[in-house]
């Protein structure tokens, strides 16, 4: 087994297993309950593969009445139960554990309702979030949000880890387009928080529960803020000498008043592994490569360009090219967007996401060649550069625990480091079993005792996805709400 | 009158706080008082300001990022941004015009409030450029949450959570944004002449276009003036020029569109920002009304003769409704038929004796009326900061 310890399984949990079992079967009929030891083995993991945990059981409602029965049960029962979307979480948020339950929103993946002139969508949280996309691509709308794992990633998931992707340098994260939920809470009760207006009353319920990575709740449905699609969009590759120009020109960029949809980093084993695999026409003999996307229409696509282009110039940039056809620009997002499978072709990998103040970036990017040198590993970088969100991608080798540990270590290290600048441990995966332990670098004691209360106001059993997020020797899972 | 600290940081806040938490004693949270009318009148013995913990205290232009404590006045913060060439893409609202007074609104205000202006149909409401906060709750400790970096889902948000708190949990001591370039210039395109169904569908269309329209706004005809439905572009120069022509064509089934040119647009939406320009007499009673674009002009022709005057803005979905002051403002008549049209209503203006008699802030479900209970519980277990400002307790 791996460096991040988890709880020991309760027993008495462990014990009453038939019992738990039977009651589920109550409640969700037929191939609702999962227990055979062989379909468990699907849902033991999630895109944290080296930590893997068999069940006491899965149960898949495919209503938010069956989910709140079921949340209802075990809540009564004390049982822990691990909310979980598609499994994709790369933080291990969706790690089962022996004596918990697992409660997928896999069966509830319809979009009910698509409201056009009000610019929102209502959809069942098993969608996946390309499906939202994908029911409204034929009116010239889309679903803002676009983490890499759009294909595979529920609404349920994007909400629990307010997960973000390349394009939220414009248009925000999850909770930045997300207007409404039904939210079961442990002791079964469907609330309705938010709607279609733009501003719910009271506290900002919403936004607490975005990014809360299941630990308050289980959200069945969402209300989700459509946007028109632009009129085109274009991506230009830019080619540096070194990180450090790169650093700088994304910060010319900026200054110089021009927002583009996407800013992406990739250095120069990034850009190798990639080009291998998608056959992206990126640039070989370059130190640092930066892909910027803007968007409008043709004629406005090339105002913003050649602004951009003069910059770039300006800093040294060695190669430049557009994308010149729709084709060139799938390519080009083709190659960035597969990056982490590229990465698996090659080799194991462990994907760090921290986020810096973006100016820190030559310095910090010294600081992890320096960490994975001295661990004797090799790292790529990917990075999105508009917004500061570093995934450093630590390479090891599954099969010898030696590497494995010296790759979290060093991730570990990474994280750190962006802490000390200013940053911090998790931009986008959440922090899942992954960084829990690092918490205590982002936060004081006192700061992560506020967050464990609020916690325990929503579950004072602290039985959603308990072994996540809070560092487990330094709990409080008694604390007064 | 009541007795008033000002502490100069944040040990003082928390200073304050451990004594009238200790003493079991209300305390009143206030900025500089722009917005003290908001809300339900508290009522505490002591008021706490954080008019003295002022100062921008980082701006990185880019990294489009700005940071400020409670009390910096937003027009500081304001003019700081402008000099290196970014704004609030929020677009602050201002209460003033609503309560009158001389007060200067602060940062700590504006984010209490989550005080946002036309653009938030656009770019977001504060709470969306809102990425890090210091407060010090009702435990009189001081927590950050959320930091100076545009991704981070390191923890809870409780940045969002401070947002709209309007003080129930703690006093906000900094606060740190997301900015976003000023626009290089603008235009409004001006359809005259729809009545409330058509000219929220105007702006409804005007929204579904790529166009990116930055304000959306009904301004229903009065005293012989004809109505007018306003849509907003801001860009670089000839981005505004090419997307007026566009959207102007795509919106032609409305009417032909006038176009306002910079000055123009931006004195027309600090009147609709400010919205009372457009609802008459400031002795009215002034609700904010938030539903679904489409559903507003039904809505408002439901409340009849409640309606003395009214505005839409955010295309539609944010609707300020002018009612007579008397009474309970109409509150009885008028929650009933926004929960129909399942939307929401603040009392933003009446007087006290009415706020205090009557909930200003949409009453809430009662699970979820009992979840908010535990956590404001979570951070002022004394129940001292701003009692009853938001919620009867």
């Amino acid at each position: 087994m791996t460096g991040i310890a988890l709880p020991a399984p309760d027993p008495a949990i462990l014990a009453r297993r038939d019992e738990i079992i039977a009651g589920l079967k109550a409640l969700v009929p037929g191939e609702g309950v999962i227990t055979s030891e062989e379909e468990r083995r699907a849902f033991e993991t999630d895109a944290l593969t080296a930590y893997r945990r068999m069940p006491l059981a899965v149960v898949l409602p495919s209503t938010t009445e069956q989910t709140a029965a079921v949340l209802a049960f075990l809540g009564r029962e004390g049982v822990p139960v691990i909310p979980r979307g598609a499994g994709t979480s790369l933080a291990g948020g969706a790690l089962p554990q022996e004596d918990a339950v697992v409660l997928g929103v896999a069966k509830m993946s319809k979009v009910l309702d698509v409201d056009l002139a009000n610019r929102t969508v209502r959809v069942q949280t098993g969608v996946t979030n390309l499906g939202v996309s994908a029911a409204i691509a034929h009116e010239g709308f889309f679903y803002a949000p676009d983490p890499s794992s759009q294909l595979a990633c529920t609404i349920a998931g994007n909400i629990a880890m307010n997960s973000g992707g390349a394009h939220c340098l414009k248009y925000g994260v999850t909770t930045n387009n997300l207007l409404g939920v039904t939210f079961v809470t442990l002791k079964g009760e469907v609330i309705e928080i938010g709607g279609d207006a733009l501003d719910a009353p009271g506290l900002d319920m919403l936004g607490l529960i975005c990014g809360s990575e299941g630990q308050f709740g289980v959200v069945t449905e969402a209300t989700l803020r459509i946007l028109p699609m632009a009129e085109g969009a274009r991506p230009i590759l830019f080619g540096f000498a070194s990180p450090e120009t790169a650093g700088a020109c994304v910060a010319a960029v900026l200054g110089a008043g021009i927002v583009p949809v996407a800013i992406e980093y990739m250095d120069k084993l990034a850009i190798d592994i990639c080009e291998d695999f998608a056959k992206a026409g990126y640039p070989r003999d370059v130190g640092a490569m930066l892909i910027v996307e803007v968007e409008g229409s043709a004629d406005e696509i090339d105002e913003q360009l050649a602004r951009i282009g003069a910059i770039a110039g300006d800093h040294g940039a060695t190669y430049a090219r557009q994308a010149r056809t729709p084709a060139e620009a799938a390519a080009i997002w083709k190659g960035r967007k597969s990056a982490f499978g590229a990465m698996g072709r090659v080799s194991d990998y462990i994907c760090m996401d921290g986020t810096i103040p973006t100016g820190t970036l030559p310095q910090v990017l010294t600081r992890i060649t320096e960490i994975c040198d001295n661990a004797g590993l090799k790292v790529a970088n990917i990075f999105h550069a508009g917004d500061g969100n570093l995934h450093p991608l630590v390479l090891y080798d599954m099969n010898d625990p030696v590497s494995l540990a010296k790759a979290e270590k060093a991730g570990e290290d990474i994280l750190l480091a962006c802490v000390e600048v200013g940053g911090c441990l998790t931009g986008e995966h959440g922090v899942g079993i992954e960084k829990r332990d690092l918490m205590t670098a982002q936060f004081t004691r006192i700061e992560l005792e506020q967050q464990m209360r609020v916690k325990s106001a929503f579950d004072p059993n602290w039985l959603l996805n308990p072994a996540k997020v809070f560092p487990l020797d330094d709990r409080l899972p008694k604390v007064a709400a | 009158m009541t007795d008033t600290i000002s502490p100069f940081d944040e040990a003082g806040i928390e200073a304050t706080i451990r004594e009238a938490a200790d003493a079991r004693t209300p305390i009143l949270i206030r900025g500089a008082g722009s917005r003290a009318g908001l809300g339900r009148p508290a009522q505490a013995g002591r008021t706490l300001s954080t008019e003295r913990l002022t100062g921008v205290t980082l701006l990185e232009p880019s990294e489009l990022v700005v940071s400020a404590k409670a009390g910096t006045p937003v027009a500081e913060v304001e003019a700081e941004l402008a000099r290196v060439g970014q704004r609030f893409a929020f677009e602050p609202f201002d209460h003033r015009p609503l309560y009158g007074g001389e007060a200067e609104p602060t940062i700590g205000g504006l984010v209490a409030t989550n005080a946002s202006g036309p653009r938030r149909i656009y770019a977001g409401a504060v709470r969306d450029a809102l990425i890090g906060v210091r407060m010090t709750t009702g435990r009189a400790e001081t927590i950050r949450s959320g930091g100076r970096v545009m991704k981070n889902v390191t923890g809870y948000d409780l940045v969002k959570l401070a947002c709209g708190s309007h003080g129930a949990l703690g006093v906000i001591t900094e606060a740190t944004f997301k900015t976003l370039p000023a626009a290089e210039t603008e235009a409004t395109l001006l359809i005259e002449g729809l009545d409330d169904v058509h000219g929220v569908a105007a702006l409804c269309a005007g929204m579904g276009t790529p166009f990116e329209v930055t304000g959306a706004a009904h301004i229903p005809g009065q005293g012989g003036q004809p109505a007018r439905t306003c849509l907003r572009l801001e860009n670089f120069e000839n981005q505004v020029r090419y997307r007026a022509g566009e959207l102007a064509a795509r919106l032609r089934s409305f009417g032909a569109a006038d176009r306002l040119d910079a000055d123009a647009s931006r004195a027309l939406w600090r009147d609709v920002r400010d919205a009372q320009p457009f609802l008459g007499s400031p002795a009215r009673a002034l609700w904010r009304i938030s539903t679904a674009p489409t559903r507003a002009p039904g809505l408002v022709a439901r409340l009849g003769a409640l309606v003395e005057a009214h505005l839409y803005d955010w295309s539609g979905g944010l609707i300020w409704i002018a009612t007579s002051a008397e009474g309970d403002a109409g509150a009885g008549r008028l929650r009933p038929m926004v929960r129909d049209a399942r939307g929401h209503a603040t009392l933003v203006r009446a007087p006290d004796a009415v706020r205090a008699g009557i909930d200003v802030f949409e009453p809430e479900a009662p699970a979820l009326a009992r979840l908010t209970a535990g956590i404001v519980q979570a951070f002022d277990p004394a129940g001292v900061l701003n009692p009853g400002r938001m919620h009867v307790r």
